[in-house]
Parts: C-alpha cells; sequence; structure tokens
C-alpha cells in the first residue's frame, strides 16, 4: 500500500512540474475555473430569478447539488480524464506494454498517471459555494450530515471512476476512444441539476442506466439531510457493484490487449 | 496569368477530389462520428428540464411549446453547423503530421473546410428526423411560416457555418504559438454555449449579459438562424441581420487565415 502512495506522489510531482512548463495555460485555467462557475450558475440564476421552487427545490439546494457536480468535475477533469486520455494515448502508441511489465497493478498504474494540479481551484469553487448555499438557507448542516455529505461525496467520485474505467477498457478493442470520454463528459453535465427537476424518463435513466444521480444529487441530499437510509445504502451498494463490473471488465481488456508495437 | 488566378484555378479543381477524402474519412471513422454528433444532445436536456420548468405556467413568455420548438431548432442548427476542426489542427500540429498538409499547394483553410463540408450529408441524416419531430410538434405555432423567412434560412446556415468553421480554425491555428490550446478550446466553448443561445435563448439571459451578447459574433452562429425559424421577423430586421451575418463572415474568414499565416512561418522556426 505504501508502495502505492508513494508512486501517486512522485507521479504528482511530475504532473506539477510539466504544467509549470506551460505556464499561458495556467493563468488561462486560473481565470476560467472562476468564470466556468459563473457559467455553470447562470441558468440556475435565470430560472430562480422568476420561480421559487421548482419540483421541490429552491435555490439554496439547488447550488448545493451545483456545488457537488463543481467538486466533482474537479475530481473528473483534474485526476481520471487526463489519467485516461494518457491511457489511450499509451494504447496507440504502444507504449502501454512498459506499463503492463512494471511490478504493480496496471490499472492503478494507469489511474493515477497524470494530473492537472490546476483543477483544485474548482474544488475552492465548490466550497465556496456550499458555504453560500447554507448561509442562504440559514440552517447549518449537523456533524452526522456533514459526515455522510462527504463521505458520499468520496463514493459519487468513485463511481464516476468506474464509469470511465469501463470507458477507458473499451479503449482496448477500438484503438482510440477520446470521444467516449468527450461523450462521457457531456453526459456528466446533466449532474449539474438536481435529478427529481428533470421529468420522469430522464430521472429514471440517470438513477439506474447512468447513475449520475448517485453522484450529484443523492450526496447533495445527505448534505441537506433530506437523504432516507435506504437511498444513502443503495447509493453506496450501486458504487460498489460499479467498481467491481469496471474491475472484471478491466481485466477482460487487458487479458484481450495485443500491444500496437508489435 | 498572374499567380494568384492560378491557385485559384488548382483549389477550384482539386476541391471535388478533397470532397470525396472528406466524404472516405467521414465513412471511415463513422464510429468516432456518430460519438461526437452525441455530444451535441445537451440541448435535449435543457429542453426536457424547461419544459418541465414550464408545466407549472409560462416561464418569462416561454411557455412549454416555446421551449420545445427552440431547442429542437437549436439542435438542428447545432448540428448542422459544429465541427471539430479546432481539435484536429492541434492534434496534428503536436504530432507533426502538419507538415505533410503544408507540402500540398492548396491553402489547409480551404484543404479543411472540404473535409468538414464532406460530413455535412451525414451531419443531415441526423439532422432529417430532427427536422421532422419538429415540424410535428410545432407547425402549429412554434415555427415561422413566412416563404421569404424560410427561403433565407439556409443561407443563414451556411454563413453560420463559415462563422463557426473559421472562429475553430484560428483556435486550432492558435497552437502554431501555444503548442497546448485545449484550454482555449474549452474557454471558447463556455462563451459560445453562453453568448450563442445553446444553453438558454438569448432574450432569457440577465440584460447586461443578454447585451454583450448582441454585439459579439457568436450569436450568428446558432441563435440567429435559430430565430429565424422560431419566430417571424419583419423583413426589414431580417435584412439587417442577414447584412451583419455576412460582415462578421467575411471578417472572421479574413483573420483566420490571417493568424494562420502568422502561424506557419512560427512553425517552420520551429521544425527546422
Amino acid at each position: 500500500m505504501r508502495k502505492y502512495l508513494r508512486l501517486v506522489a512522485i507521479q504528482l510531482r511530475i504532473s506539477v512540474a510539466s504544467a509549470m512548463a506551460y505556464r499561458a495555460n495556467f493563468l488561462i485555467e486560473g481565470v476560467m475555473a472562476a468564470a466556468w462557475l459563473g457559467l455553470t450558475l447562470l441558468p440556475l440564476i435565470v430560472l430562480y430569478g422568476a420561480r421559487t421552487e421548482v419540483n421541490g427545490w429552491d435555490l439554496p439546494s439547488a447550488l448545493v447539488v451545483m456545488a457537488y457536480f463543481t467538486g466533482l468535475r474537479a475530481v473528473l477533469e483534474g485526476v481520471i480524464s487526463p489519467s485516461l486520455v494518457d491511457l489511450v494515448e499509451r494504447i496507440r502508441n504502444g507504449s502501454f506494454d512498459y506499463v503492463l511489465l512494471k511490478p504493480v497493478d496496471a490499472q492503478a498504474m494507469v489511474s493515477a498517471s497524470r494530473y492537472e494540479p490546476w483543477k483544485a481551484f474548482d474544488l475552492v469553487g465548490a466550497i465556496a459555494l456550499l458555504v453560500y448555499a447554507f448561509h442562504r438557507r440559514g440552517v447549518a448542516p449537523s456533524a452526522a450530515e456533514i459526515a455522510l455529505g462527504a463521505g458520499l461525496f468520496v463514493v459519487g467520485a468513485l463511481a464516476m471512476y468506474a464509469l470511465w474505467i469501463v470507458c477507458a477498457a473499451a479503449s482496448f478493442w477500438v484503438g482510440r476512444l477520446d470521444n467516449l470520454m468527450y461523450l462521457l463528459g457531456a453526459i456528466f453535465d446533466t449532474g449539474r441539476w438536481p435529478v427529481m427537476v428533470l421529468p420522469g424518463a430522464w430521472r429514471f435513466i440517470f438513477t439506474f442506466v447512468i447513475p449520475i444521480a448517485v453522484m450529484t444529487t443523492f450526496p447533495a441530499m445527505a448534505l441537506l439531510g433530506t437523504l432516507d437510509g435506504t437511498a444513502a445504502l443503495a447509493t453506496i451498494a450501486g458504487t460498489c457493484a460499479l467498481l467491481v463490473v469496471s474491475r472484471w471488465v478491466w481485466r477482460a481488456a487487458i487479458r484481450n490487449y495485443t500491444s500496437a508495437s508489435s | 496569368m498572374t499567380k494568384r488566378s492560378s491557385t485559384l484555378s488548382r483549389t477550384v479543381r482539386a476541391l471535388p477530389t478533397l470532397l470525396r477524402v472528406g466524404v472516405a474519412e467521414t465513412v471511415a471513422y463513422r464510429a468516432e462520428f456518430i460519438v461526437w454528433i452525441l455530444t451535441t444532445t445537451q440541448p435535449l436536456i435543457m429542453m426536457s428540464l424547461w419544459t418541465s420548468v414550464a408545466h407549472g405556467g409560462s416561464f418569462k413568455g416561454y411557455d412549454a411549446d416555446a421551449f420545445i420548438a427552440y431547442y429542437l431548432a437549436t439542435l438542428l442548427v447545432r448540428q448542422l453547423t459544429g465541427n471539430w476542426v479546432a481539435w484536429q489542427m492541434m492534434e496534428e500540429i503536436r504530432m507533426g503530421t502538419m507538415a505533410m498538409r503544408l507540402l500540398r499547394p492548396i491553402h489547409p483553410f480551404v484543404t479543411y473546410m472540404a473535409s468538414h463540408l464532406a460530413a455535412l450529408p451525414f451531419r443531415s441524416i441526423i439532422a432529417a428526423p430532427l427536422v421532422v419531430i419538429l415540424l410535428i410538434t410545432s407547425a402549429s405555432g412554434g415555427i415561422t411560416h413566412d416563404a421569404v423567412q424560410l427561403s433565407v434560412l439556409p443561407l443563414a446556415i451556411a454563413m453560420a457555418w463559415l462563422i463557426t468553421f473559421a472562429i475553430l480554425f484560428a483556435i486550432g491555428a492558435l497552437a502554431f504559438f501555444l503548442t497546448q490550446t485545449t484550454a482555449i478550446s474549452t474557454l471558447y466553448f463556455g462563451l459560445f454555449s453562453l453568448f450563442s443561445g445553446y444553453l438558454l435563448p438569448l432574450d432569457l439571459l440577465p440584460a447586461p449579459i443578454a447585451k454583450v451578447a448582441a454585439v459579439l459574433p457568436f450569436r450568428f452562429t446558432l441563435a440567429m438562424p435559430v430565430e429565424l425559424i422560431t419566430h417571424t421577423l419583419p423583413h426589414a430586421q431580417l435584412a439587417h441581420l442577414l447584412a451583419a451575418q455576412a460582415a462578421w463572415t467575411a471578417g472572421l474568414v479574413a483573420f483566420a487565415v490571417w493568424i494562420w499565416n502568422a502561424g506557419v512561418r512560427r512553425f517552420e522556426a520551429v521544425g527546422t
């Protein structure tokens, strides 16, 4: 385990160093984190400018969902996406062979191979949004709600990771699949809305087929204190199932892998 | 014969071949193509969200049917005008395969344009059912019946296509200067989704943002053709909009070619 932690630390250091090499991008990304947050908030502002609540969701509770979405997107764009884009690139040019030769688990090696350190700004934005939302709500969450909310954030991030690993595994068969990542990203974008605001068919799809609700709406409800025990357990159980499936798909993909270099 | 006119005739002669190559490319990468098209389905989500909001009473003048017409039209225009030339160019500049393209005696603006134009028939296959759904759901009131307006719609969509292409081509050419321009293309998409009406109809935006949107080119890439479908405009205003769109088209194409020409000189410096 300590071996893996050291590995992650080393890879993080490399990413920071290489990010420093592109300083122009760095500055742009900083400004963009703020601008992006504003852009994500705009439809909410427009919507709640003329309505006090939609299907039982008022502005502060919708803002909490938005904060979870922003936080998860930081994890997605800061860790998961860069690593997997890197993986697809390695499969294409054959250097993935070297990863398989290393004496550590390939999935662990691949999952944390590259970071975008600047995305930490989005996390700060997410926390600021949470604070503001609860300030407007007037009621602070209890310690238990904070614990469950934080725990389910991690669970949501794991569910997202599992989905993306399945997608990356597909690239073993198809060769290149950065487009599928874009698609998954576009679908994930729906997570900014509380799933209950959407019409019934979408609600079903985003809860059970592509579990976006598990990643943002349910954890937000936990923090708001409106998530019942069964739903919390179902969220955790569903994520565990996703992780098992993704591991299984990954293993199948590795077995099927026939190197681009030979 | 002057040099310029021979370049032009060469380009015209090469165009059919370039288009054929483009069609072949699209067919070869059909899986990727379909996935890329599916990423533009965000308007569907926005449509269902806003119709569910509008069921509780009309929202600032938009009832559920108006939202359906607006977002279906958005999806349609976006389907016909979208392209990914910036990403393609960044990849080619980074990987060095751009050098091959520079060897050809035709300006890359034309070669890229031909390859993306060739995707249009395939995009139309996706767009056709959208038109049918739009006609079924909104023919009674959500869309215009004005013949003049409908007859200039293809022109407006063609110019929207060219503006989008020119902007993305310019962004792609920035990779000559910055080597990593993914941040800029993300920024572009942010500005686009806000100021073009992709996210929300422009008249629902807060007043200060709507004012900014009015002076930027983005609305001519999407909101304006969409408005031509969903609203019936006075003919004077129609002419005014088309003139403004034509001006933006000319300006942005010139700008894109200029950025490219400036960038290529740097590329040569890096390559040797």
